[in-house]
């Protein structure tokens, strides 16, 4: 799960990294009394999970409350790269004397941590990281020993940071680590690490990616959850430990194993090219045992879709074998009853395969039309949202 | 041959006495996989019953520690079934022990976890140098090598074996495609997993099967995120003599929205399955667009070379890649 900026500087000020005031705002009102409270020149940022805000508009200087108020009545309701703005953070305003960058992320390919500095932050450091290189500084370390002091160290050494300026960097760079580590975090990244002109170091601007998988043991994760921002079919999808992913289409997709549903997806938007471009309308895997009743709760999230008009599953029976996942087809229909009202294409593979087409064609339900391989599935299905 | 695992390999279950331990340790059996016994701090000295691959009642022993199960059975493989909040120790424990080969099948792990646990057992090397642990996952299906043992929860009876070696991410997908295949057969194969992070690569298994004698033929299946298809095509270009396909999904995945694994997530232009498949392809891989397509590029190698056909299949897909190289090139050149 990404943070919103103002979730970043709430855990890097409960982890000690040195922060400026910041108060989140969801209306104009909330803005003024926040700037108010900060007191001075604030700044009005917009709240949202991409990049290229500023560039946007989506950020405002404010010398007094009253401009505060006016820039989130501006920026609030903003469409900022499809990501509508529901709330602003007032920041207090920071007195800028140079930029940096720093950052700890997972390093998927060497399998450990890397900590990435420069001298000159506040820019894209994707475009840094191409163009000159040589600025910015890349240290892998082991997780089991983490970014001690000595690694803290040598980090702002190579980055060219003097004697002076090195150990005021070198702590800060720990706290950040011990943000990384503690919240189960796979990015901590500043842009900008701004050096005042009081020569203090603060994290100006954070952005923060904490590991799903941990939130069995980080139960201050659950709040950060943004649910305005979800999905409600995403949202019903998870209440019913279903992994959904809502897509823009008219062909309902349901499958066991994340990979196979991958697959289907891309294999029924090669089908939907010669049916009128029809595409996918979700990814959703039912994991491998594909019960009745989570056969139901999936059939019940996708035709919850109203862009639905043909639904296809694509099983394949390995442990669970196919006369398994047939019957639960056939009972998930029955519990559905009704308010299953688009044609299910019906592709089965893999153990006692005959048996679960039997009982497919024995239940005869009408709205079901069994496919013998994924390719054919994947063109009736699309055919059928042609309709 | 085959790659890892062989009816040979001794295996102990870690979490034997818990319910996906205990179901799929029935069906490892059945597969003929010699499990020795199993762990459970908790249980240690009791026995649990199952079957053997001819039916007949055993009991297995299941033991206070990985180090006690290796000095009492001599076991060699663990698989591991502990639940994410304890898989950490479960796995520091096996590595710590020396185990030579650790699956673990365990889904939803902090990444953070593995992370510690996949650099510990780099630290932990034999005489040779290398990690005595290799390990494989997590959040994969394990290891098959049909007919002799499976380390894993790979379904033993929709294949065969034969000279197939197949590496892959994904569960479902990887059955789907040894089941397209089942007349020709497989050496091995592995689920490597879809994690950020995971113990053993596509290289790993590419080089393997490299060196295996009677692996003929390699099916690589990736999906998108990450750069794992990629340096594995640079790999397959310098290293690997044996003809390779693959395939690739997640082409219809948005930016930003993971899909289904951990590590499934295309962000900016990084993990996309056009950049792994242009990669794959550049290298000599052929590229099936579909399982079933992919399926197909593999019989018509097999079927070239049992044909004993003019032309090596190995050959005609060097000179292949030589002509998407310059094409990509040409490409990158416009732009």
């Amino acid at each position: 799960m990404d943070l919103y900026e103002y979730q970043a500087r709430d855990l890097f000020e409960a982890h000690g990294v040195p922060v400026l005031a910041g108060i989140v705002a969801q209306t104009p009102e909330e803005a003024k009394a926040a700037a108010e409270q900060i007191g001075g020149v604030v700044v009005v940022k917009a709240q949202v999970k991409v990049g290229g805000r500023g560039k946007a508009g989506g950020v405002k200087l404010a010398k007094t409350p009253q401009e505060a108020y006016e820039h989130a009545q501006a920026i609030l309701g903003m469409d900022i790269k499809g990501h509508t703005v529901h709330r602003v953070m007032i920041a207090q305003g920071a007195d800028i004397a140079e930029e940096y960058y720093f950052s700890i992320l997972l390093d998927r390919a060497e399998r450990n941590y890397l900590a990435m500095c420069s001298k000159e932050g506040g820019v894209e450091i994707e475009q840094l990281a191409v163009e000159s290189p040589e600025k910015l500084v890349k240290y892998n370390f082991d997780p089991n020993t983490g970014l001690d002091e000595k690694a803290a160290t040598e980090i702002a050494e190579q980055a060219g940071f003097s004697a002076e300026e090195i150990p005021a960097l070198a702590e800060v760079f720990q706290q950040l680590w011990g943000a990384f580590a503690k919240e189960d975090a796979t990015l901590v990244e500043v842009n900008p690490l701004v050096k005042t002109g009081e020569g203090k170091i603060i994290a100006l601007d954070g952005k923060v990616t904490v590991d799903d998988n941990a939130a069995f043991r980080q139960p201050g994760h659950a709040e950060l959850v943004d649910e305005s921002a979800e999905d409600p079919l995403e949202a019903k999808a998870k209440a019913n430990d279903l992994n959904y992913v809502k897509l823009d289409g008219e062909v309902g997709i349901i499958g066991n194993g994340a990979g196979l549903v991958m697959s289907t997806l891309d294999v029924v938007a090669y089908a939907g090219e010669d049916h009128n471009g029809v595409k996918p309308a979700n990814f959703l895997d039912i994991g491998g045992g594909a019960s009745a009743e989570v056969m139901a709760n999936g059939l019940d999230v996708i035709l919850g879709d109203d862009q639905v008009k043909s639904v296809f599953v694509n099983v394949f029976g390995g442990i669970t074998s196919c006369d398994a996942v047939a019957n639960g087809i056939v009972n998930a229909l029955k519990i559905l009853g009704d308010s299953a009202t688009k044609p299910l294409v019906v592709r089965l593979d893999g153990n006692n395969v005959e048996e679960g087409r039997r009982i497919l064609a024995e239940a005869n339900h009408p709205l079901v039309i069994t496919a013998d391989t994924m390719d054919g599935g994947a063109d009736k299905a699309a055919e059928l949202a042609n309709k | 041959m085959s790659i890892y695992l062989n009816k040979e390999s001794k295996v102990i279950v870690q979490g034997i006495t818990g319910g996906e331990g205990t179901k799929h340790t029935a069906l490892m059996l059945k597969a003929g996989t010699n499990i020795v016994g199993g762990v459970n701090a908790r249980k240690a000295g009791t026995t649990v019953s199952h079957k053997d691959k001819d039916g007949n009642d055993i009991e297995l022993p299941v033991f206070g520690s990985v180090e006690e199960a290796m000095e009492k059975t001599g076991a060699d493989v663990s698989v591991v079934f502990v639940p994410p909040k304890f898989a950490k120790d479960a796995a520091v424990e096996a590595i710590e022990a020396g185990i030579g080969l650790l699956v673990v099948i365990t889904e939803g792990i902090p990444v953070q976890d593995t992370a510690e646990f996949f650099n510990l057992s780099l630290t932990k090397t034999g005489a040779d140098g290398k990690p005595v642990t290799r390990i494989i996952g997590p959040n994969c299906p394990g290891v098959i090598t049909p007919g002799e043992a499976l380390a894993g929860i790979t379904p033993a009876n929709i294949t065969t074996k034969g000279p197939i070696g197949l590496v892959s991410k994904s569960g479902t997908l990887t059955y789907q495609m040894m089941y397209e295949l089942r007349d020709i057969g497989f050496s091995t194969s592995i689920g490597i997993g879809g994690d950020p992070v995971i113990g053993t690569t596509h290289i790993d298994a590419l080089e393997a099967f490299e060196a295996d004698p009677d692996t003929k033929a390699i099916v690589m299946i990736g999906e998108i995120g990450g750069d794992a298809e990629e340096r594995a095509a640079e790999y397959i270009k310098a290293n690997v003599t044996k003809p390779v396909v693959g395939y690739v999904a997640g082409f219809t995945a948005p930016e930003g929205k993971t899909m289904g694994h951990a590590g499934a997530i295309v962000s900016g232009s990084s993990g996309t399955a056009e950049a792994k498949k242009e990669a794959l392809e550049a290298a000599g891989v052929k590229v099936g667009k579909t399982p079933s397509a992919t399926a197909q590029l593999l019989r018509e190698i097999i079927d070239g070379d049992s044909a004993g056909g003019a032309a090596s299949p190995v050959e005609t897909v060097k000179e292949k890649a030589g002509e998407v190289i310059d094409k990509v090139k040409g490409a990158v050149k416009k732009d």
